[in-house]
């Protein structure tokens, strides 16, 4: 594989972007703003070699079907920022660390090794096939302020919404519920924005998170 | 030494074997990497993104006795130790850097 070059105008351009985005969906870009360039740059030269913003800081496999997990925003962002303040490449951070309370630094890796990850896809696809009423599989949490609904570990940060903070949300529905439904309800994997339509959207409308990266929640 | 044909050299004081497996994208191996050019000491290190195939495989079958996550950095040393990720007291430590 060739060492691939981006211009600084491109990664200047994206840059914004990424910072316009996070704000706008309740996140924040690392405020080294140095060292967040230099990944942009990254994703930049990823979206070249596999097609795709493969994360800079995980080993790509160059299959997409394989890769997804870790395109960016990647699945294990929000569980890393709440946990210890910054992605594990430390490209978004909590709101703790852009006030400069607390330093993101180096994390351990939360993506299961390869051989755990095709357990787990098998797992799902088996799970599917016998097409039972599956039970929700992950908390939903409300925004008190806004009425706000995501399906992920714990509540977002900054409300993508109304910009409530945290403590401002409330568990709305528990692991293990069962409901029917009239329309399919979709679940975005980076955010957890949940919604009820017949195909999930091209775009996550909070993360920007494409199709792909939506699975059935009910 | 031990994939000699896919590691670039860097040259400085000599503090033992030490061999980095890192990403050309990752902003913690670029930390590795200054950390280790500002202690002065000479390592080798390989950008396992920019290999390919084969030589993609047999590294990473290296990788593995070290650091069955397979994550980067990896920094191996003596061909007896390694430290996972950007630690800068461990790696400091482990290649004698400040005193000469
Ligand atoms: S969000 Fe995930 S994919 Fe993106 S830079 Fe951070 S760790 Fe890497
Ligand atoms: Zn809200
Ligand atoms: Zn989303």
């Amino acid at each position: 594989m060739e060492r691939t070059e981006v211009g600084d105008k491109a990664v200047d351009a994206l840059y914004q972007r990424l910072n316009r985005e996070a704000e706008e969906g309740g996140y924040h870009l690392n405020p080294d703003v140095g060292f967040t360039k230099d990944l942009v740059r990254s994703l930049l030269v990823n979206e070249k070699r596999y097609g795709y913003w493969a994360c800079p800081c995980r080993l790509a496999s160059g299959v997409k079907e394989d890769d997804l997990d870790i395109i960016c925003p990647c699945d294990y962002r929000d569980a890393d920022v709440d946990e210890y303040g910054g992605c594990y490449c430390a490209l978004y951070v909590s709101t703790e660390v852009l006030e400069g309370k607390k330093v993101a630094g180096p994390i351990p890796e939360r993506r299961p090794p390869e051989q755990e990850r095709k357990r787990l896809k098998e797992e799902a696809s088996k799970l599917k096939a016998k097409g039972a009423a599956q039970p929700v599989s992950l908390p939903v949490w409300r925004c008190t302020v806004c009425g706000y609904l995501c399906a992920r570990d714990g509540p977002s940060e900054i409300c993508p919404v109304c910009k409530a903070k945290k403590d401002r949300f409330e568990k709305f529905i528990d692991v293990g519920a069962a409901f029917s439904v009239t329309v399919p309800v979709w679940h975005c994997r980076v955010c957890g924005y949940l919604c009820a339509r017949n195909e999930p959207p091209e775009v996550c409308p909070i993360c920007k998170a494409k199709k792909d990266r939506f699975e059935r929640f009910l | 030494m031990k994939l000699e044909k896919y590691a670039k050299k860097v040259p400085g004081k000599r503090k033992g074997d030490i061999l980095l497996f890192a990403l050309s994208t990752c902003g913690w191996c670029r930390k590795t990497k200054n950390l280790l050019d500002t202690l002065g000491v000479g390592y080798r290190y390989i950008d396992v993104d920019l290999l390919d195939g084969e030589a993609r495989n047999e590294v990473m079958a290296e990788l593995d006795r070290w650091n069955k996550a397979h994550s980067f950095p990896s920094v191996v040393i003596d061909d007896d130790r390694c430290i996972v990720g950007f630690q800068e007291d461990k790696i400091t430590q482990a290649v004698g850097g400040g005193k000469n």
